[in-house]
């Protein structure tokens, strides 16, 4: 009779959603996040369940609609750039990437060679980041709580080499349009070798943790199989459509930023089970320091950035001595620069998948629509079609092996 | 420094009862766990092997609001998560604290619009405020030894309600 009592969820505004026998009470209707330990954020599930069965899955998102579009209008092309990093923020170099391309290809920009291999580096120590806070979650929500330790053992290395370039550990805004912000310390190339001399055998350390771990397979093999149809019938890309045998990588497809000159593997797992996604970016990890690795090797020397002087603002250093400098300056950090009236789409592959940037001009200095074609949001589509049949306990594993953000998905 | 030095011969030690009881709060605070966005992954930096906040006590991050004395608000709150923000606050048993972690929390951050509260101390009370866009690891460990300090002084009368 008390307050505490437990709270039923009306069926009223699921009703096209779930089954007959959920409106006549025969199945429950649970409520999941979205405060939740394993929703991986600010997710809402309403579960319709037959004893411990899920029959029906209802995502609910917008819990963490931040407006990042909208206020991306409101700003000058190169102050628009901070948004970027705070959608998705496991890939923030990733994110930059896939803006400042946008922007290149909108005003029509060179970017030095220099400049694209350090995105390049930089980008894919992202990605090996990225995964492995996904397989740190994972592992945690599957009760595995040392792998967690270890792989964010691995990230503040990555981490603290993102803040000897940019000075920011997660909200870089390191890369700008026409370059990147300014050239890597000297230290750089030594902190990120010692990350590739070290690395190799701390994936052998998770592998050997989990890759044979009976418990690991019992929870995570023959679980949420997505077949390749429905995968690419929902526009589900990265690790997650490549564990169903489905062969596209945008760094092979569509090479952008120099990735035709490196030599690596796409991984492909054919099973599409939650193991065959945990086992394509484990591989990811590998093959993602092969290209760090190699583009580390033939980093050439020269500018970073652009020297057009109507898009690109000159350095610091520039402003005491020419007047030129000085006026550019201003110019372009408070009107900013005029991109033609003109739209475009620019694409790169994140860690989830296809990130892609939808840039309008209207001839002025402020985007007039900028929209995000962010990976999760299609990855997360797949989801109610995946966990029908499955228990709620895997329901946690399947959510966790289609690796989303919310930041990405609401924006 | 254990509890020998404290006694020294007599065996004896002599304070107050709020003195004693604040101690034992600073000591074993168990926080939410609650993440809204990028500052979450900055929490679970501070909980995890390099910085280790289990060093303070806090090692204990419970999933229900209904064991946790401290919610740490970490991420953007948007007009959606807020009422969910306040719900799941007045779930908290009292004594309860909040930390508004980093700018978006603190007062809105970059994310001046529509969407996003500008401030999450229009939503809930809060204790102690830390900057940044996301705040460092150490930077929240430092918000939540400020917050200590704030919890030793506290008076048992201003805790009960009128």
């Amino acid at each position: 009779m008390s307050e505490y009592q437990l709270q039923e969820i009306p069926v009223g505004p699921y009703k096209h959603l779930v089954s007959e026998r959920a409106i006549s009470g025969e199945t429950m209707i649970l409520n999941m996040g979205p405060q939740h330990p394993s929703t991986h954020g600010v997710l809402r599930l309403v579960l319709e369940l037959d004893g411990e069965v899920i029959v029906n899955c209802i995502p609910e998102i917008g819990y963490l609609h931040t407006g990042v579009e909208k206020n991306m209008e409101a700003k000058t092309y190169l102050k628009a750039e901070v948004m970027t990093d705070r959608l998705d923020y496991m890939n923030n170099m990733g994110n930059n990437l896939a803006y400042v391309m946008a922007v290149e290809k909108l005003v029509g920009l060179d970017v030095p060679e220099r400049a694209q291999s350090l995105r390049v580096i930089l980008t894919e120590l992202q990605r090996i980041a990225s995964h492995l806070v996904w397989l740190g979650t994972t592992a945690l929500d599957l009760a595995a709580m040392s792998v967690f330790l270890y792989c964010f053992r691995e990230r503040e290395i990555i981490l603290d080499i993102f803040e000897l370039v940019s000075g920011q550990r997660m909200m870089v805004t390191y890369f700008r349009p026409g370059g990147v912000w300014r050239d890597v310390p000297v230290e750089f190339e030594s902190a990120v070798r010692n990350f590739i001399k070290i690395f190799p055998k701390r994936i052998d350390e998770y592998e050997a943790l989990l890759t044979k771990n009976p418990l690991w397979l019992d929870r995570t093999v023959g679980i949420g199989k997505l077949d390749a149809a429905t995968a690419l019938q929902h526009g589900v890309t990265g690790p997650t459509l490549r564990a169903s045998g489905v062969n596209w990588d945008l760094r092979k497809a569509r090479p952008y930023a120099g990735y035709d000159q490196y030599d690596f593997n796409v991984p492909i797992e054919t099973k599409g089970d939650t193991y065959a996604r945990y086992l394509v970016r484990v591989q990811e990890l590998r093959e993602s320091l092969k290209i760090v690795e190699q583009a580390l090797n033939k980093l050439p020397i020269g500018p970073v950035r652009s020297e057009n002087r109507k898009f690109v603002p000159p350095p610091r250093s520039e402003l005491g001595t020419s007047m030129e400098a000085l006026i550019h300056h201003f110019k372009l950090w408070t009107e900013g620069f005029p991109a033609p009236k003109a739209s475009i789409y620019s694409a790169v592959e994140s860690p989830r998948g296809e990130l892609g940037v939808y840039l309008e001009g209207d001839g002025g200095p402020k985007p007039y629509r900028v929209h995000w074609r962010t990976p999760s949001f299609d990855n997360l589509s797949v989801l109610p079609k995946i966990v029908k049949g499955h228990l709620v306990a895997d329901l946690v594993a399947i959510l966790a092996s289609i690796d989303i953000v919310l930041g990405d998905i609401d924006r | 420094m254990g509890v020998e030095q404290k006694l020294g011969n007599m065996g004896v030690v002599t304070t107050t009862l709020e003195t004693a009881v604040n101690w034992a709060r600073t000591n074993a605070m168990w926080p939410m766990l609650f993440g809204l966005a990028c500052c979450a992954i900055e929490m679970m930096s501070a909980q995890a092997a390099n910085y280790d906040m289990s060093r303070f006590g806090m090692e204990l991050m419970r999933p229900s609001p209904r064991q946790s004395d401290l919610m740490i608000v970490a991420g953007r709150v948007s007009r959606k998560m807020a009422p969910v923000l306040r719900r799941l606050y007045d779930q908290m048993p009292e004594p309860k604290w909040v930390i508004a972690m980093g700018d978006c929390a603190s007062c809105g951050g970059v994310f001046n619009n529509y969407a996003i509260v500008q401030g999450v101390d229009e939503v809930v009370p809060v204790d102690v405020y830390v900057a940044g866009c996301p705040p460092r690891p150490e930077a929240l460990i430092h918000g939540v030894m400020t917050l200590f300090e704030k919890v030793k002084g506290e008076k048992f009368k201003d805790l009960v309600k009128a």
